[in-house]
């Protein structure tokens, strides 16, 4: 790559809305270094007061199933209802469980 | 001078700091050296430009001639303007851009936190919001400053001549009138010269560590207290009251 | 087991109303005809940001400054989300900027007209975005999950774009004659561009056919901009403005407003490069770009010389 076209690394960002919940994921920035990306990630995805907390993870660290071995990963878990509280049955009136 | 007129000036300088600094960085939108830079940026201008509007319709309340923030900003000469001559420097290169914003910002870190213990109330309230604002325009500048001095050999030149050529501009950030002691006696204004060795401090080792020498001491350029600038302030404000002045019986 | 890596498994799955995700199987005019046109979306947002750039230093008051500014930064982050979902497919923002800069890729021709008076302002917010929100609302049912979700975020926060513009027109539509003029001048000046924003007419369009089969387009270029014209229309007679068309007419039976010809010619000449600021836009794009070549280098030198540092952190 020509040093012209640097636009320096991907990052993706994770903000949490609101103490208690999760994070999640809201986008990617450029940056070269962690403090940059964390600068970036608050300046471009908390404009609205979106945020009190912030997660920066290069992109590059990231791993994503592969969608071709969805069958092996997700499948298997289809029929293993009695993992769900509905597959159970319980005396009638019984109250509260 | 009345305490109300003092009271006035001195919260008008303030007001213009922020004003025409937000004016400069603003004049960066579109213009930055990569996308998130020009948000950043953006962000900056949007803080100053909130504290501006806060600080000029306070000044108007106390002056109570019925002129409003933008009366202030729009309608006011040039000689009458109290900003520093660094906040009205040029936008040379991004080297002087984030070299402008340490040295203010710095100044500005120390100002405010001193600020928010002030007697007057609408003062140190203005002062509780903004040293949240500048801690972080601080870090933004020293991690640029940082980065750029200890980058390439192209950063590191830009970088210390933007250092050196701005120096001269520093001293006044540490001046003070009459208007001042008069105030700083009533517990109202900060006294700026316990300051200059905190922020002699804090810029030595944000260039130290940015490979970057402290300019020797030079003549220190001076006038903006009095109201007299540098070239580049008339320009700004012609571009800026434009349409107030070509339009003055406009409501926009 | 069927075969997932088929043009009719994906076409089922996206008549099934399914996302497609970055790494599932999409056709290669799918992965194109995506690229090439977020591509361009993420440019027009970025070279929009120069002809409001171009009045920020002469908004009249602090709140229009205020505003304007923010408005502006709205578009360089709408412009990085959509380079953003752009790179899931394996292009680089490097690789977009160099194709906008050599041409190959587009940017909207609406930024290829010139700002000119502080009404200017208002129309471009009132008639420019409006145009592109009705195009967004429709975008963020798009196929590819990506452009579907960055099209949710930036509909979310344009939601005040539209109404800024159409604030500033109301009121200088209430003030001096001057004002009066200067807000008519800029009517007259965009209604037309902004119509063409939507693209030629449906029977003229050559991308549109795959794309609605691909779901990738959810509406045709004449229903969207009909939809512009009809809510557009009230609110420009609403504030006095007159509709710089002498044939829209309200048109009881379809439901809809008739309008005039669109000047096809002048929008085939300024995508051609031929508009009053094609190369000014696209020079001052290059022009910083290049100036900021040096600031990129020396972030990506201290990264270099302190990545161990980084490492030990981590």
């Amino acid at each position: 790559m020509k040093t012209e076209d640097n636009q320096l690394d991907l990052w993706e960002v994770f903000i949490q809305s609101k103490s208690g919940l999760p994070h999640i994921h809201s986008g990617s920035v450029h940056a070269s270094d962690v403090k940059m990306a964390m600068q970036n990630a608050r300046d471009i995805y908390t404009r609205r007061g979106e945020g009190t907390s912030i997660w920066v993870v290069p992109s590059k660290a990231i791993k994503a199933s592969n969608p071709d071995d969805n069958d092996m990963l997700f499948d298997p878990s289809n029929d293993k209802i009695y993992r769900h509280p509905t597959f159970y049955i319980m005396p009638e009136g019984a109250k509260n469980i | 001078m009345t305490k109300k007129e003092e009271l006035y000036l001195y919260t008008l300088r303030l007001g213009d700091n922020a004003l025409i600094l937000s004016h400069r960085l603003s004049q960066l939108c579109s213009k930055g050296p990569i996308l998130e830079e020009d948000l950043a940026l953006t962000n900056i201008a949007l803080d100053l430009l909130g504290r501006a509007q806060a600080l000029l319709k306070y000044a108007g309340e106390i002056e109570g001639k019925n002129r409003s923030e933008d009366d202030l900003a729009y309608r006011r000469e040039e000689k009458n303007y109290y900003n520093l001559l660094l906040t009205e420097q040029p936008n040379k290169d991004f080297a002087h851009v984030i070299a402008r914003q340490l040295f203010i910002s710095t100044f500005e870190f120390f100002l405010f936190q001193e600020l928010e213990k002030s007697a007057d109330t609408t003062l140190s309230a203005i002062a509780g919001k903004t040293i949240k604002e500048v801690k972080y325009h601080l870090q933004h500048a020293s991690d640029w400053t940082i980065r750029l001095g200890d980058g390439t050999k192209e950063s590191h030149d830009r970088m210390q001549s933007a250092i050196n050529d701005l120096w001269m501009y520093t001293g006044e950030l540490f001046e003070m009138n009459g208007i001042d002691l008069d105030l700083l006696t009533q517990g109202i204004a900060v006294d700026t010269i316990p300051l200059q060795k905190k922020w002699r401090d804090c810029i030595n080792s944000v260039l130290n560590e940015a490979t970057l020498f402290v300019p020797k001491d030079t003549y220190m350029q001076t006038g903006s207290i009095n109201g007299v600038h540098s070239e580049h302030l008339g320009h700004i404000l012609a571009e800026m009251q434009y349409l107030q002045r070509a339009y003055p019986d406009a409501k926009w | 087991m069927h075969n997932e890596h088929t043009d009719s498994h994906f076409q089922k799955r996206i008549d099934d109303g399914e996302h497609i995700e970055p790494k599932d199987y999409m056709p290669d005019g799918y992965r194109k005809h995506l690229i090439r046109q977020m591509s361009q979306h993420a440019h027009s947002e970025v070279i929009g940001m120069q002809p409001e750039g171009n009045w920020i230093t002469r908004a009249p008051s602090l709140r229009a400054k205020q505003i304007l500014l923010a408005k502006i930064q709205d578009e360089g982050g709408h412009g990085l989300y959509l380079y953003s979902a752009a790179e899931t497919l394996g292009i680089s923002r490097a690789e977009m900027i160099e194709q906008l800069h050599t041409g190959k890729a587009k940017y909207s021709n609406i930024f290829n007209y010139p700002a000119l008076n502080w009404a200017d302002i208002g129309a471009i917010g009132w008639l420019v975005d409006g145009a592109a929100i009705v195009n967004q609302v429709s975008l963020q049912r798009t196929s590819f999950g990506p452009y579907s979700r960055a099209m949710v975020r930036i509909c979310k926060e344009e939601s005040f774009h539209q109404r800024q513009g159409y604030e500033i027109m109301a009121r200088m539509m209430k003030g001096t004659k001057d004002q009066q003029a200067m807000a008519q001048d800029a009517m007259n000046r965009w209604w037309w561009p902004a119509l063409m924003m939507f693209g030629p007419h449906d029977i003229d369009s050559p991308h549109s056919g795959d794309a609605v089969k691909w779901k990738i387009k959810r509406e045709s270029n004449d229903t969207l901009r009909q939809k512009f014209i009809d809510k557009t229309v009230q609110q420009a007679e609403l504030i006095g403005l007159v509709m710089p068309d002498k044939d829209i007419k309200w048109n009881e039976s379809k439901g809809h407003y008739d309008h005039g010809k669109i000047d096809w010619d002048e929008f085939h000449r300024v995508i051609k490069g031929n508009g009053p600021c094609n190369k000014q836009r696209l020079d001052h794009h290059i022009n910083y770009f290049n100036e900021g070549a040096w600031v990129r280098d020396a972030a990506e030198a201290y990264k270099i010389k302190h990545l161990k540092e980084e490492l030990v952190i981590a």
